[in-house]
């Protein structure tokens, strides 16, 4: 069987063996990309069962769209799309899900920071200014000794969120899709995914500045 | 909307001082700091106040590590079985690329 060596294959030359039925470019594609693939699958259907399911259904389009794949686009990001269709036909048949262009109560009107955290509004000098600042941990948080644990608390706090900020941070900030194409993606305005990208990072922020004030 | 001076902004129509930005307020905006949509005269405020505020600073500094730390969360392995499943798909699609 042939080797691929990522480095040394361009992805036209990774399709076009593809085409011709080279299952180690199959292999090669699947085992590269599927755990990416499953990550942002969970994040739309959060059961692992059904993740599992939207990535197998993700490859078998690849297989029968593959004819269609003009190179336009990357790999990744033909895959990726793939994929955010599947997941969110899939997202839209479970119950108690809204479309992402909707904000449900929790998107909204919640402060990134706990309004008892600063100087109330009749404060003579500093109104609004924090009464508790930060607890400090920027300069630590990406030191090798925890970066690891750090993380591990950040995927865990990802996978609490909503479900519309979770998708939305997920395809920001760990997949680092530019905004316009998450909008164009899910449907959202500008606004809105802006609304839902600050409510996900103010909450993964708190999550981590709790951890850290446990931990130190 | 009429075009506004360079200064106008940074008056307070009442008694002609800086509007300082509150902490409160910056830790609402900085998505749109961050995102570079936040309107020039927010962002020559919101800079203002970092220079001025340390709680700020490193709240900033901490969205912007949290992002870092966001982009090197690693995927999520699939199921053996799973794998296999493909796999056998994939010989049943080469073998009949119709009827998969």
């Amino acid at each position: 069987m042939a080797v691929i060596a990522a480095k040394h294959t361009s992805e036209a030359e990774l399709i076009d063996r593809l085409r011709r039925g080279d299952e180690a470019a199959f292999t090669w594609l699947v085992d590269t990309y599927s755990p990416s693939l499953k990550r942002l699958a969970l994040a739309f259907v959060s059961v692992d069962a059904v993740a599992e399911e939207v990535v197998q259904e993700t490859w078998l389009a690849v297989l029968t769209g593959i004819g269609r794949f003009e190179g336009r686009s990357s790999v990744k990001t033909w895959l990726f799309k793939i994929l955010t269709n599947r997941a969110k036909t899939r997202g839209a048949r479970e119950k108690r899900t809204v479309p992402f262009s909707e904000l449900e109560p929790e998107d909204r009107d919640v402060p990134a920071v706990s309004p008892d955290r600063f100087l109330p509004p009749d404060h003579p000098n500093f109104p609004g200014h924090w009464s508790t600042p930060p607890h400090p941990w920027s300069g630590v948080a990406e030191q090798a000794a925890v970066q690891r644990e750090t993380i591990e608390v950040l995927r865990r706090g990802l996978e609490s969120l909503p479900r519309s900020q979770r998708v939305v941070v997920t395809l920001r900030d760990v997949h680092g899709w530019p905004a316009h194409e998450v909008c164009a993606a899910l449907a959202l305005s500008e606004a809105n995914q802006r609304v839902l990208l600050h409510r996900g990072r103010s909450r993964l922020r708190s999550t981590l500045e709790i951890y850290f004030a446990e931990d130190m | 909307m009429a075009p506004i001076s360079d200064t106008d902004w940074l008056m307070n129509k009442d008694d002609d001082t800086l509007q300082e930005m509150a902490c409160q307020e910056l830790v609402e905006v900085i998505t749109e700091y961050l995102e570079g949509t936040l309107p020039e005269s927010d962002r020559v405020r919101f800079e203002a106040h970092l220079a001025t505020c340390a709680g700020c600073r490193e709240y900033l500094e901490q969205m912007r590590v949290l992002i870092r730390l966001s982009g090197s969360l690693t995927g999520k392995s699939i199921e053996p079985g799973t794998r296999d499943s493909l796999l056998r798909a994939f010989r049943r699609w080469r073998d009949a690329p119709t009827g998969l």
